[in-house]
């Protein structure tokens, strides 16, 4: 059994796959990897099954262990990682000898990056999801963010997690060396993290007067310290109150952004509440949550509204993308 | 995008992947004939639906629909939010169009009435009112002109039902609150409240499962636990329970403590 001993945590690193759906009714929100795009692309840089759990490590990575040695790739911001000293490139899987130890320092660009490793975090899984949801305290790893001296189990490398992964998937075959597998460079160009973020409108658009709209598609709002995986708290210009009805608590989609007393929005994230009882301007596109994962405090963002078929199109076209042979290059 | 259908229901894109669905509305038109509005609405001469009561009928009809939902579930679908008269309803983009789900969803509605609702379970939640696991019983009582002992009495009189669960796993929204309890969320929420306070706010009463921030204000705790990852049942109370408070003693609350632990 292969293992990864914590020698350092970070600042906040937790286990995350793609998360819980289906489980709203209980008030139990899908939790999973703040930034998708980067896990997934981790996770078939190693030849895993693109859902497989990874480390998710928020603005000051972790330092970590491999007695037995891994098949480690990591994705999403650069974290300025060292094997033995010696820097390891993102988006390009690299083989960790037993014994020799990944570094990771403070973050160079957005807020996190993934530590991915064939076979993928072996945890218990809770309600069908390996990913911690914090604020509960469930899932995971013991339902909380590692600590110094956590021992993590790298589960069996699986063959079935190469479907989707295209040729040359594992070079040896269950040795766990996946050889130098990297990210096409015009991939990494399309999957970039926006500091425009694309909207739809919420459901209680209409509520806001044109006046409270200007206000928000035309200002630049800064990340707050505050934000966490629950939601971005922004700091900018406040929105005028809505006059157009009266609010009761219903669901919530994931990047809905809400407007509470005060007038400085917040747009509900991975390990949102299920339901809320504030007005929703507008929500971000599905294919831009990638970005919500990666913005750091005092990072400033805008709004641009796309219409709903927009919002479809470019879904589909960063799923192709996705899905696309030609994603990693061996 | 904003179309109302048979059973008074009201279709909203939520967001590309998800649609929400009202009930229980009334137009301006509609309340105006019935009742004094609420609230008068300047520069809006439409009849356009407005959202502004919580009523059991609508309640009924969005635990109606999620029960068709999770009976007969629709290819696609990702996810379900009830809340106390909608359910978001959470999809994938890339296998329906709102337009698509919103139809299957019509047909859906049809057939609501006939939904047999699962068998409502009444939960007995005890608490210890008031001292520290209460700490602001004593101003709600001054608010309302109420001893302590009236105001337990007053909460633990009443069968509650859960409307939805939501917020956080495991937190049920209790109502309706006896009229003469009724005090506003704090001003200031606390940044943390402990797991098992029972709270109120407006005219609903609650139990945090977890320890979170929370703006309701707090008369008791119970020593229960709400939800349990390592059972089966998880949540301790379900959409469509009823509900009811038991007061008890600090030592009783510390013998029911252990026992859960």
């Amino acid at each position: 059994m292969r293992v990864i001993e914590v020698q350092a945590p970070g600042l906040l690193t937790t286990v995350q796959d793609l998360g819980r759906e289906g489980f709203g009714p209980m008030g139990v929100s899908p939790s999973g990897a703040a930034d998708v795009i980067s896990l997934r692309l981790g996770n078939r840089l190693v030849g895993n099954a693109e859902g497989a759990a990874g480390l998710e490590m928020t603005l000051l990575g972790g330092t970590f262990e491999f007695p037995e040695g891994a098949a480690v790739a990591l994705a999403g911001s650069d974290f300025g990682a060292t094997l033995d000293g010696k820097a390891v490139e993102l988006w390009t899987a690299f083989e960790a000898k037993p014994g020799q130890v990944l570094r990771m320092g403070p973050t160079r660009s957005g807020a996190r990056c993934y530590l991915c490793v064939r076979g993928g975090i072996d945890v218990n899984a809770f309600l069908g999801s390996a990913s911690t949801h914090i604020l509960s305290g469930l899932g995971g790893h013991e339902g909380r963010a590692l600590k110094k001296g956590d021992v993590l189990t790298i589960g069996p490398a699986k063959m079935e997690g190469q479907k989707r992964t295209g040729r040359n998937a594992c070079s040896t075959g269950g040795a766990g060396i996946v050889g130098k597998r990297r990210l096409a460079a015009q991939a990494l160009e399309k999957v970039k993290i926006r500091e425009v973020l694309r909207v739809t409108s919420g459901p209680q658009s209409d509520w806001f007067p044109e006046s409270a709209q200007k206000i928000f598609y035309e200002s630049t709002y800064r990340v707050a310290e505050e934000s966490n995986r629950m939601g971005i708290r922004l700091l900018g210009e406040a929105i005028p109150a809505p006059t157009g009805g009266e609010m009761i608590s219903e669901g919530v989609a994931l990047g809905a952004i809400q407007v509470p007393e005060g007038g400085l929005p917040i747009i509900l994230f991975v390990e949102q509440q299920t339901t809320g009882g504030y007005p929703k301007i507008a929500n971000v596109i599905s294919a831009d949550f990638h970005s919500l994962g990666q913005l750091r405090p005092r990072d400033e963002i805008r709004f641009e509204r796309v219409e709903w078929e927009t919002a479809r199109a470019l879904l589909r076209e960063q799923e192709e993308l996705m899905a696309s042979e030609e994603l990693i290059l061996a | 995008m904003d179309t109302l259908a048979g059973e008074g229901a009201r279709f909203q894109f939520s967001s590309d992947q998800s649609l929400l669905v009202y009930f229980g509305e009334q137009s301006e038109i509609d309340r105006s004939k019935d009742r004094p509005l609420q609230k008068q609405r300047q520069g809006r001469a439409e009849a356009r639906p407005l959202q502004s009561q919580i009523t059991l009928e609508a309640n009924e009809k969005a635990r109606r629909l999620l029960r068709l939902l999770e009976l007969e579930p629709v290819a696609g679908v990702r996810n379900l939010h009830p809340a106390y008269c909608s359910l978001l309803i959470k999809f994938d983009a890339l296998r329906m169009r709102h337009d698509e789900l919103e139809a299957i969803l019509r047909r859906y509605l049809e057939r609501i009435d006939e939904v047999k609702l699962p068998e409502a379970r009444l939960v007995e939640v005890p608490v210890c009112y008031g001292g520290e696991f209460g700490p602001d019983l004593g101003e709600v009582c001054a608010m309302r002109g109420l001893t302590e002992a009236q105001a337990i009495k007053l909460h633990a009189s009443v069968e509650y039902l859960v409307y939805f669960l939501g917020f956080v796993p495991g937190f049920a929204y209790l109502g309706e609150l006896p009229e003469e309890l009724l005090a506003p969320r704090l001003a200031a929420p606390r940044k943390r409240v402990p797991s098992g306070s029972v709270g109120i706010a407006g005219n609903q009463t609650g139990v945090y499962p977890f320890a979170t921030p929370g703006g309701w204000r707090l008369i008791g705790r119970t020593p229960i636990k709400m939800f349990r990852a390592e059972k089966d049942g998880l949540s301790l109370l379900s959409i469509g329970d009823r509900v009811g408070f038991a007061p008890i003693s600090a030592e009783r609350f510390v013998e029911l403590e252990r026992a859960c632990a």
